[in-house]
């Protein structure tokens, strides 16, 4: 009998564990944003007037489809990293978009309403150069793809090859674009550097090569971003050396040298250094482009020119401009022109391509962001008004990544930030309090307390009373007045005003750093983007480092936080501290970092405006201090001989510990080496230092205590061997203690090879590696324990500790891959832990820790069953219901980041990648709260009931006991 | 190597050595190993020095040779010195002002056929506080670190106890002679997860299972005793109710009786 209360106690505390959200709770606290990255093709939908596509290929290697009305995705398709999925080309044809990708490997075509794969063609090996859609008789059948040394065509509707034939010459000529005018006739261009251009002309029905010239053109190096087809057939190049426009007649036999234009007798001039950019327009693929283009001279000046009986003339010139794109509807096509207009806006106005005469009333006014970047590309949706006139909109994409999309006279209609695809870093910082309850805080403030008497305090106390209580009422009166309302019209608007801590503190604000360099204040409730920051001239791949000094707890001290942008490879950093809440910069002097920055650390030490000390350990083991005040610096100098860091070369294999001297110069206390023949260091991970621990052991089963072995100041090493074969190769853990430099445990797991994940939290490691041997992922576990007695119990020192720990551990199969790995985290550390897994199927999976503990018996004991070990079994379990995002997944999740609530059964999470997801995880359910669906009215009347039953039945046991008396 | 072998002979004075070994490391890992380790090898040794300075600038000088015995079990020895007079005040003085005592080693490799790049560059390093050294007595625990391949990759002192207390250490004969604990410790195999085992308790439960006719019985066969009289008492019951019904209703049923 007792077995089986146990085993039911044992699936009780399992289902208890199970934990997922109810349908009603879809999106109450939850949210999730979907991102696309930084444009590079981008296409409207001019097939019909009312369409909403705009169509999209990214840097991320995603294809989507935008609602152009609300920029919102219509699909997605997400395809794999790296240079597989890398989109090559984009092209769009009526309901069909053609996209080549993995250079030249594949080549799709969608359908654009539902984003339907239609069909998918390999292509033959060879690395890309163009595509283009070619037509015959007005009509677009085909698709041609140009391979560095083969040409081939393929049918639009099915995707069937219809030819494929190799290129003349290919070992000597590179071939890079190609050009088809609708006469039947498919042109390649292809040139020897400084030599000549070669134009190859294959038939389109059988792929025969019509004719082959090539013509001297010394001064070519190359064609793609200095040659463009106009007209009927005229190759028009340009050269910023020799100042000249070139021409060239396509089809006549007799032309071989190429006509040279002098820039200067159309009275123009390249800027010196500035590689000149011709832009031309060819609306229908099936027939020859026009004969106007683009010359863009400068970064900021455009010229229209028309080419017309072999002459080229000025249409007009836009001095300055930023920006120029054509765009066509019907039968009609335009140019549009963004100019700057003063310091902070832009003005776009649209001009007929065919004339340069600028169209009435069609100025779009763009407002620069003072915090954002500058434009840099122009993409223009032009359609047939009503009255025949040309009416457009436009996309603007900016240095910071941010589309905004525009219309008539400069009303904005959406903004995508696409920076966000990107997240680097983050941090959860607390709002700060209302007025009112600032108020308050200052009335306690040290300084006010010493400045008043007992006269004023009492009068501050009365009117800070005051204050509240009018608060209180005008709650009350928005609450009423809000209640009258209908539901829908009531709406929560978050501004950057109306930001205050709520009861719980479970609204944060979300500082998210983005590889582009730009900031974001993020409201973590609705995912409202509150403030935007972009920081210039910050090198791509530059490493960040985002630090809190001061939280929001220090009133009227603003929040503060400090962000270390580090170049890759020079090493050399800057700082910029700003204020979480509303993203300005401060006015905090930085000191100056000439050397490259090895080591940063955030000390418990607080300056006298309690902002926490950062210290910076450069390339000579100097230390900076930040803040740098007297009083900083004297509590440096007094707590020096405590303060310890270390330093890590992976590619020396080389860690050591350094001590701060008073005069705060460093001096070398420990070395380990590990030589990097054998193995490399990959990652090396200390504890969270918000981190809280509630119970110092583990009860057993009889009653004694477990003594968890808890240093703050042990350092997760892992390593990876060089030799990569499949028995041999290896992981290393190293615990090592980042005071002493003592190896405190050192653990090698055979036949495993990385990419190793780990999470290091209070007494207990997880990692997860690859099994080389059986080709699965595994989950090892590794818990240290002091034992039975506490060495001392008071305070931990890692110079006083010279026992080793006892250390368990324990490996599982997990049945999936996985992308990222964090521990949950809440307030005082009483709620049990769980595992979040992020899954490459943008699932994140909450693992119970408990499932992770390496005192899981094999065969089950009465001791086992007392503690509610669970027996061991080899495989991991994944349940659908453990999934905290349901279908709302994260695409390419990247990192997940975790933060306390003020409700101890609270976490918030983070996850991003691709997508940005954020949610509330209750790892030991929600004890503390109340439920969603709690029956105040059922429980309040059955306590009214009792207290009016226990009247009623006192009034009548005193009428009874009073008749008994007179009886 | 010839002259550490020298100065090992030289050493006159030998403290208490503390011979210890721990489990065989298993150094070479995935090496060929058709090659034969113990040849003619027969152990080496290498010096621990030790830096201990008022001014906390690192001075090293010789406290002892440490001697690795060769072989499959990394035996290792340690022969030191006694502490000299100046020596022994240097360290009270250093305690007092709570200074490090440090300790070094040279980067070695354990594994045997590694002899001819034995030694790396460089030295491994730690440290105790100076004044725990001289409370606990000259009681230390010397631990070296081995990497698979068997390379010293790092060295820890503890004293034994810990902490510093202010205790005066009177006796000199205390700060003479050092009572060192050395060992050497090789990485610990992880565990994979255990499968078989698994398989194999599952399996026995089946067994079990399968032995006990008493669990295989299928849910109707166990409950019979109570399902049986259940299902009869209930017809009996619906019988009399029809019957009940039945007499209620009048003529038209009386041929049912």
């Amino acid at each position: 009998m007792a077995w089986l209360v146990v085993r039911l106690a044992i699936s009780v505390s399992l289902l208890y564990t199970a934990s997922a959200v109810f349908e009603d709770q879809v999106g109450k606290f939850d949210w999730r944003q979907q991102f696309i990255g930084k444009v590079r093709f981008a296409l409207f939908d001019t097939h019909s007037q009312a369409s909403k596509k705009l169509l999209v290929a990214t840097d991320k290697n995603v294809f989507a489809s935008l609602n152009s009305r609300t920029g919102d995705l219509f699909w997605r398709h997400v395809d794999k990293i790296g240079p597989e999925g890398h989109i090559d080309a984009l092209l769009m044809y009526g309901q069909d978009a053609v996209v080549v990708t993995g250079n030249g490997r594949l080549l799709r075509s969608w359908e654009t309403t539902v984003g339907g794969l239609k069909w998918e063609t390999v292509l033959d090996t060879g690395s890309f150069q163009a595509a283009a859609l070619v037509g015959v008789q007005d009509f677009v059948k085909y698709v041609a793809v140009l391979k560095k040394s083969a040409i081939s065509l393929h049918d639009l509707s099915s995707g069937s090859q219809i030819w494929v034939e190799n290129l003349p010459d290919s070992d000597t000529v590179q071939y890079q674009t190609i050009y088809s005018g609708g006469n039947g006739l498919v042109f390649v261009f292809g040139v020897v550097p400084n030599s000549h251009i070669v134009i190859v002309e294959y038939k389109i029905e059988d792929g025969e090569i019509m004719r082959k010239k090539s013509v001297e053109a010394a001064w070519m190096s190359s064609l793609e971003s200095s040659c463009t087809v106009i007209s009927s057939g005229i190759l028009l190049c340009v050269d910023q050396i020799t100042q000249s426009l070139y021409t060239l007649q396509l089809q006549s036999a007799e032309q071989t040298e190429i006509r040279q234009i002098h820039l200067q007798t159309l009275d123009l001039e390249v800027a010196s250094g500035f590689q000149p950019v011709l832009t031309s327009t060819q609306p229908n693929p099936a027939q020859p482009p026009l004969s106007e283009f683009f010359l863009q001279l400068s970064p900021d000046h455009h010229i229209l020119l028309q080419l017309k009986d072999g002459l080229i003339a000025p249409l007009r010139d836009f001095n300055p401009s930023y920006l120029a794109a054509f765009a066509t509807s019907g039968e009609r096509t335009v140019a549009a022109v963004m100019s700057p207009k003063n310091d902070t806006a832009c003005s776009i106005n649209l001009f007929s391509a065919d004339t340069g005469r600028r169209h009435l009333d069609t100025t779009i006014i763009y407002h620069m962001d003072p915090n954002g970047g500058k434009p840099n590309r122009l993409y223009v949706h032009a359609f047939l008004k009503k009255d025949d006139s040309v009416g457009y909109r436009v996309m603007v994409q900016t240095e910071d990544l941010t589309l905004t999309f525009l219309q008539q006279p400069g009303r904005v209609v959406w903004v995508r930030e696409e920076a966000l695809a990107d997240v680097v870093t983050m941090e959860m910082v607390d709002l700060p309090f209302t007025g009112t309850q600032a108020e308050l805080e200052g009335e306690f403030g040290k300084k006010a307390a010493i400045q008043d008497g007992l006269l004023p305090m009492v009068l501050k106390r009365l009117s800070s009373q005051f204050i509240l209580l009018q608060a209180w009422l005008a709650h009350l009166w928005k609450l009423f007045y809000d209640a009258r309302k209908p539901r829908s019209s009531v709406k929560n608007e978050v501004t950057i005003d109306t930001l205050s801590r709520d009861e719980f503190n479970l609204q944060k604000m979300m500082v998210m750093v983005t590889a582009s360099g730009k900031l974001f204040g993020i409201d973590s409730k609705s995912g409202t983007i509150l403030w935007k920051q972009y920081l210039e001239n910050i090198q791509p791949d530059s490493v960040f480092k985002l630090i809190v000094q001061r939280t929001t707890a220090h009133f009227p001290h603003p929040p503060q936080c400090t962000l270390l942008i580090k170049n890759k490879d020079t090493g050399l950093g800057n700082l910029y501290v700003f204020n979480p809440i509303f993203g300005k910069k401060s006015q905090i002097s930085v000191p100056a970092l000439p050397r490259p920055v090895l080591q940063t650390l955030l000390l418990p030490v607080i300056d006298q405006d309690y902002a926490k000390v950062l210290l910076l350990i450069d390339d000579q083991y100097k230390v900076t201090a930040f803040p740098s005040t007297k009083n900083v610096l004297q509590q440096l100098q007094d707590t020096a001989s405590s303060i310890f860091f270390y330093l890590v070369d992976s590619s020396q294999g080389k860690l050591s510990g350094f001590r701060l001297r008073k005069d705060l110069s460093t001096e070398l206390i420990w070395e380990v080496v590990i030589p990097t023949e054998v193995q490399k260091i990959v990652a090396i991970k200390g504890k969270r230092a918000n981190e809280h621990v509630h119970s110092q052991g583990r009860v057993m089963g009889d009653r004694s205590v477990l003594y968890k072995y808890l240093n703050p100041n042990l350092l997760a090493v892992i390593t990876e061997s060089t030799d990569t074969h499949q028995e041999r190769s290896f992981v290393g853990i190293f615990l090592i203690d980042g005071v002493t430099g003592r190896i405190v445990h050192e653990a090698v797991q055979r036949k495993a090879r990385g990419p190793v994940h780990f999470v290091h939290s209070e007494n207990w490691m997880v990692y997860v590696y690859w099994n080389s041997k059986f080709r699965r992922n595994e989950f090892s576990v590794l818990e240290l324990f002091e034992g039975a007695e506490l060495y001392n119990s008071t305070v931990f020192s890692s110079l006083d500790r010279p026992h080793p720990p006892q250390v368990l551990q324990q490996s599982y199969i997990f049945p999936a891959p996985i992308s990222t790995l964090e521990a949950t985290l809440t307030e005082k550390g009483i709620t049990s832990r769980h595992l979040l897994v992020g899954l490459p199927s943008g699932n994140i999976l909450s693992l119970p820790k408990m499932f992770l503990d390496p005192r899981r018996p094999e065969v089950v004991s009465e001791q086992s069953r007392e503690e509610n070990l669970i027996p061991y079994a080899p495989e991991m379990p994944i349940r659908e219901e453990w999934f905290i995002n349901y279908n709302q997944t994260v695409s390419r999740i990247r990192g997940i980041h975790t933060a306390p609530s003020g409700l101890e059964s609270t976490c918030l999470v983070v996850a991003y990648g691709l997508d940005i997801y954020q949610t509330r995880v209750f790892p030991s359910k929600q004890f503390d709260v109340l439920k969603d669906d709690y029956d105040y009215v059922l429980i309040s009347s059955v306590l009214f009931g009792l207290f009016f039953a226990t009247m009623i039945s006192k009034r009548l046991a005193e009428v009874k006991l009073l008749n008994r008396a007179w009886r | 190597m010839a002259t550490m072998r020298v100065l090992s002979l030289i050493l006159s004075v030998l403290s208490s050595v503390t011979l210890l070994w721990t489990q065989s490391g298993e150094c070479n890992n995935g090496r060929r190993s058709g090659e034969a380790v113990d040849t003619d090898f027969s152990g080496f040794s290498v010096p621990l020095e030790h830096s201990f300075e008022v001014d906390d600038v690192p001075r090293f000088s010789l406290r002892g040779v440490l001697q690795f015995r060769g072989g499959r079990e990394h035996g290792v020895y340690l022969a030191q010195n006694q502490l000299s007079e100046k020596d022994r005040n240097t360290l009270k003085d250093v305690a007092a002002v709570d200074g490090l005592y440090r300790i070094r080693v040279p980067r070695v490799s354990l594994q045997a056929d590694r002899q001819t790049e034995r030694q790396a560059e460089g030295y491994l390093t730690t440290f105790v506080r100076a004044c725990s050294l001289v409370e606990s007595h000259l009681s230390d625990v010397i631990t070296l670190h081995t990497d698979v391949s068997g390379c010293v990759v790092g060295v820890s002192i503890v004293t034994i106890p810990g902490s510093c207390r202010g205790i005066e250490v009177e006796d000199e004969v205390d700060l003479e002679v050092f009572n060192t604990t050395i060992s050497v410790v090789a990485p610990v195999t992880a565990p994979v997860p255990e499968t078989a085992p698994y398989i194999e308790r599952m399996e026995q439960e089946m067994e079990k299972k399968g032995k006990n006719p008493q669990e295989q019985k299928s849910f109707f066969a166990k409950y019979s005793i109570y399902i049986v009289p259940l299902v009869l008492f209930l017809m009996m019951s619906g019988a009399q109710d029809q019957s009940g019904g039945g007499a209620g209703g009048g003529a038209a049923n009386g041929g049912g009786r």
